[in-house]
């Protein structure tokens, strides 16, 4: 079943036309990785998908429901299905790292304060960082911020998680162990993932598929080892990381 | 031999890119007027429905006006005293040195306090309003609210809005009152009036409509204020140098639309 559909989905900022035409379905439970070069409508595509930006033509559907149609109230009940993980982890600066990871269900239940704290010690517990809660993310390392920001994406029990690079800027072994969390939270909650990467070691081993955006296209779809034989040239490009080939750096 | 660009109107092609430019930035700025329109009745929307952040409004009427209360203080303080110090040097060559404290009170109130108190609160309240919100764009805390299902106009904006209409209009009768004391200080204690004198012709010739319009002009300057710091930092775009543009944006435009304001607010409040 179609957790996920990107149908036709044509996105302009101005004359630069990002998305053009863009088909893409994530199964229940799926993880799907898009990838593709800076500037190939990556985060777009992401951020379409729940709500924070709209097609200028096409339709997103998330659980049987048209985003396009939700109004606001709508909008933000089908967004409590999801949690997201930002590139800079996009923690709140004001906030401890526990009113972080606690902050929907602050907005969102009835629970006390030390309730919320008490949740949000076991999802720290879950992405292994612990003693932390009084902290402030000023105070983290990237790649603490980055469970951090993991943390607060699961906090509500969300059913789809979404990745904005989640290994950018890490040095590789942490890189690594956040690919193994990744890999692990998905075993441990059932969860549908949809990360965005360019990261190809990250996206073989986070992903069941893997998407190639390249100018506002999908230019193929197939599992890590479907892409790894790719015979597209622009695939094969991409994934073995050559200068030399028909996609140009920009 | 010089030879100027003819272009197909007839018209030398300076002229004609002025004309452009100045077009070009004619209907920039109105539709931005017109965005900052939209925003602000965005904002008025979500004042009025539920959920009330309170805790968020009383923290940023903290930071917006007990945090503004010393620069208020200080601005006060020194108007009335060099208004006071200036009028009695003019009002001395025709024998007028009793209406100090009328000068004085009328002026802080009607006029200084409710501006000087403007200016001074977007220098310091609105610009950080615009780097805080401009910082938490760029680094995608915005678009974190919003994936946390919270509306972020709702939960950034519309306090911030709240406590700088509602400060203003407190920072604004403080600053009328401690320039008035200080215009008192230098006209009796230093430049030697009347004591009775001074404060008989001060509450005779200031009614209570003068300090109210001064307050209705602080209301409004508060709000001026609260929107357009908001509104520049909740539209922030490209990193550290996209924050230094909207702080800077911000006070430019707050202390221009005071200006404005206060001119039509003055002459319909007269």
């Amino acid at each position: 079943m179609a957790m996920i559909e990107l149908l036709d989905v044509h996105k302009s900022f101005g004359d630069l036309h990002v998305l053009r035409g863009v088909n893409l379905t994530v199964e229940k439970g799926e993880s799907m990785t898009v990838i593709g070069g800076s500037g190939s409508g990556k985060s777009v595509l992401l951020k379409h998908t729940i709500g924070l930006l709209f097609p200028d033509k096409g339709r997103v559907i998330v659980d049987g429901q048209v985003l396009n149609d939700l109004d606001e109230f709508g909008l933000n009940e089908m967004r409590k299905k999801f949690g997201m993980l930002f590139q800079g982890a996009a923690l709140f600066d004001s906030l401890t790292v526990w009113e972080n990871v606690g902050f929907g269900l602050k907005q969102h239940t009835k629970l006390s304060d030390k309730e919320i704290r008490k949740k949000a010690t076991e999802k720290l517990a879950l992405v292994g960082l612990k003693d932390v809660e009084d902290k402030m993310p000023a105070d983290l390392s990237g790649g603490m911020k980055k469970r951090v920001g993991l943390a607060r994406a699961i906090a509500m029990d969300a059913a789809i998680i979404l990745y904005d690079e989640p290994t950018t800027g890490l040095d590789p072994i942490t890189a690594d162990a956040i690919n193994d969390l990744i890999v692990d939270l998905r075993k441990k909650l059932g969860v549908t993932s949809v990360a965005i990467t360019h990261d190809m070691q990250s996206a073989y081993k986070i992903s069941d598929r893997i998407a190639m955006l390249y100018k506002g296209e999908i230019q193929e779809i197939g599992t890590p080892e479907q892409i790894k034989s790719t015979t597209n040239p622009i695939v094969r490009q991409f994934i073995t990381g050559s200068a030399v080939g028909p996609i140009t750096a920009e | 031999m010089r030879c100027s660009v003819v272009s197909a109107n007839g018209f030398p092609g300076y002229i004609n890119s002025w004309f452009e430019t100045t077009g070009r930035k004619t209907f920039g700025f109105v539709k931005e007027m017109g965005n900052v329109v939209v925003f602000l009745w965005h904002t008025l929307r979500w004042t009025f429905s539920r959920p009330f952040y309170v805790k968020n409004v009383l923290k940023q009427m903290e930071q917006i006006g007990f945090n503004s209360i010393p620069v208020v203080l200080t601005t006060a303080l020194s108007t009335g005293m060099v208004l006071a110090l200036q009028s009695y040097t003019g009002f001395k060559r025709f024998g007028a040195e009793t209406l100090i404290g009328t000068v004085v009170s009328l002026s802080m109130t009607r006029e200084l306090g409710p501006v000087l108190t403007g200016l001074m609160v977007a220098g310091r309240a609105g610009a950080s309003m615009a780097a805080e919100l401009g910082t938490m764009r760029v680094t995608e805390q915005i678009d974190a609210l919003s994936t946390l299902a919270t509306n972020p106009v709702k939960y950034l904006v519309v306090p911030r809005f709240v406590a700088s209409t509602i400060m203003m209009f407190f920072l604004t009768a403080l600053g009328m009152i401690i320039g008035i004391i200080g215009g008192y200080f230098v006209g009796v204690k230093v430049l030697g009036t009347n004591p009775v004198t001074y404060i008989k012709n001060s509450i005779n010739n200031t009614e209570v409509t003068d300090i109210w319009y001064g307050l209705i002009k602080a209301l409004v300057f508060g709000a001026v204020v609260g929107i357009i710091g908001c509104y520049k930092g909740f539209n922030t775009v490209g990193g550290a140098e996209g924050v230094g543009k909207a702080t800077t944006g911000a006070v430019v435009v707050s202390c221009m639309l005071i200006l404005i304001f206060d001119y039509f607010l003055s002459a319909l409040l007269w």
